[in-house]
């Protein structure tokens, strides 16, 4: 049966379209089909990331309108077959999305995918709520950071309460996925620990993305962090993320950089 | 050993306790105000037409809360009553008198 996801947080800049990229990636490296879709309109950088952004012809906003068809508008992932995104609309604003439009493309979807994975624009408004609308699950990405962990509060508290599954009386199962992680700044003190995190939002963890330049290089070649460098920290983390969504037990581990002899001369302890 | 020499040395730069602390104040605030939007505000409502049906009691002193927890989340309903609330009693006492 297909899952609708929404890769959620509220506050910009966390990663949530890095995570939305390389969460469905590794879904479909792990034999899943899987589409992406793009709520950011106006915004649009899911396709960015992708690779995708030359090959852009119809969007969501046409699907939703009846502009185009939905298969005009998918695009397939050129490195994995069973990976396709749905990008947003550049030139036309949020309110061109109805709540039912919506409904209907994401039954469509359905219909066709395992995982659809809905990358939700930041804030509170229009955009965010449509993304998490139908969501049977949501991934709340979340830094380890006061004011990262303030707004992943009050989007849960929103997942609770505007999806259709909440005014069904049903759950959205929520996950945390805490980003930019750095083990060794937490251990100082100088970073919310995963625990501390986990006990203000009363939420369970699916996984813990370590700090890392590799998530920069991928972004930059257009690759999702899981393809571009399958064995980095970063992909490893994201990998056994998806695997947990697949419903998988795997241990929870912070994946460490290799660190080089000078790192280790330091002292820089990786969890 | 290692924990207390790291702690020894980063002690001035442990700011997450901090952090830790300002969020677990603001959150709970904020939960509350967030709350009552929608449910709570019909809720809060509803009890009060049901209770001052029997009972005289000040509307602002009505509170509904609903707190979230891991597995279960709590709502609290908190009613302030003044010592002669039965509203018939109350009555009574002005017809005799």
């Amino acid at each position: 049966m297909a899952k609708v996801l929404v890769v959620t947080s509220g506050k910009g800049g966390v990663g949530k379209t890095t995570s939305t990229a390389a969460l469905g990636a590794a879904l479909a490296q792990g034999g899943q089909s899987v589409v992406v879709v793009d709520f950011d309109v106006g915004l649009r950088n899911l396709d960015l990331v992708m690779g995708a952004e030359r090959r852009v012809v119809f969007d969501l906003i046409n699907v939703v309108q009846g502009v185009a068809k939905l298969p005009q508008a998918l695009i397939r992932d050129k490195r994995l077959e069973n990976l396709w995104l749905l990008p947003a609309s550049q030139t036309r604003d949020k309110d061109a999305l109805t709540d039912e439009g919506v409904g209907r493309v994401i039954a469509e979807l359905r219909s066709r995918f395992d995982w659809i994975l809905c990358d939700s624009p930041a804030g509170i408004e229009r955009g965010a709520t449509l993304a998490m609308r139908y969501a049977d699950e949501a991934v709340i990405v979340t830094n380890p950071e006061v004011s990262s962990v303030r707004d992943s509060d009050r989007i849960i508290g929103m997942l609770d309460s505007k999806t259709v599954r909440a005014e069904r009386g049903e759950r959205v199962e929520k996950h945390v996925l805490i980003t930019r992680y750095d083990p060794a700044r937490a251990a100082r003190g100088e970073m919310l620990n995963i625990d501390d995190i986990l006990e203000i939002l009363a939420t369970p963890l699916l996984g813990i993305i370590p700090e890392s330049q590799d998530v920069l290089k991928a972004s930059n070649v257009g690759t999702p962090v899981t393809l571009n460098n399958a064995e980095s920290a970063p992909a490893r983390a994201y990998i056994d993320a998806a695997r947990r969504l697949m419903g998988e037990e795997v241990a929870m581990t912070v994946p460490a950089e290799r660190k080089g002899f000078m790192n280790r001369l330091l002292g820089r302890r990786a969890a | 050993m290692s924990l207390n020499l790291l702690r020894l040395f980063g002690g001035r730069n442990a700011t997450a306790p901090v952090a830790r602390e300002r969020l677990q104040i603001l959150l709970a605030h904020e939960r509350g105000l967030l709350g009552q939007s929608d449910l709570l505000v019909t809720l809060r409502e509803e009890i009060l037409a049901v209770v001052s049906k029997h009972v005289m009691l000040d509307p602002d002193k009505v509170i509904v809360k609903l707190e979230r927890g891991k597995t279960v989340s709590t709502l609290e309903v908190d009613i302030e009553v003044p010592n002669n609330f039965d509203k018939k009693a109350a009555a009574e006492r002005r017809m005799a008198g």
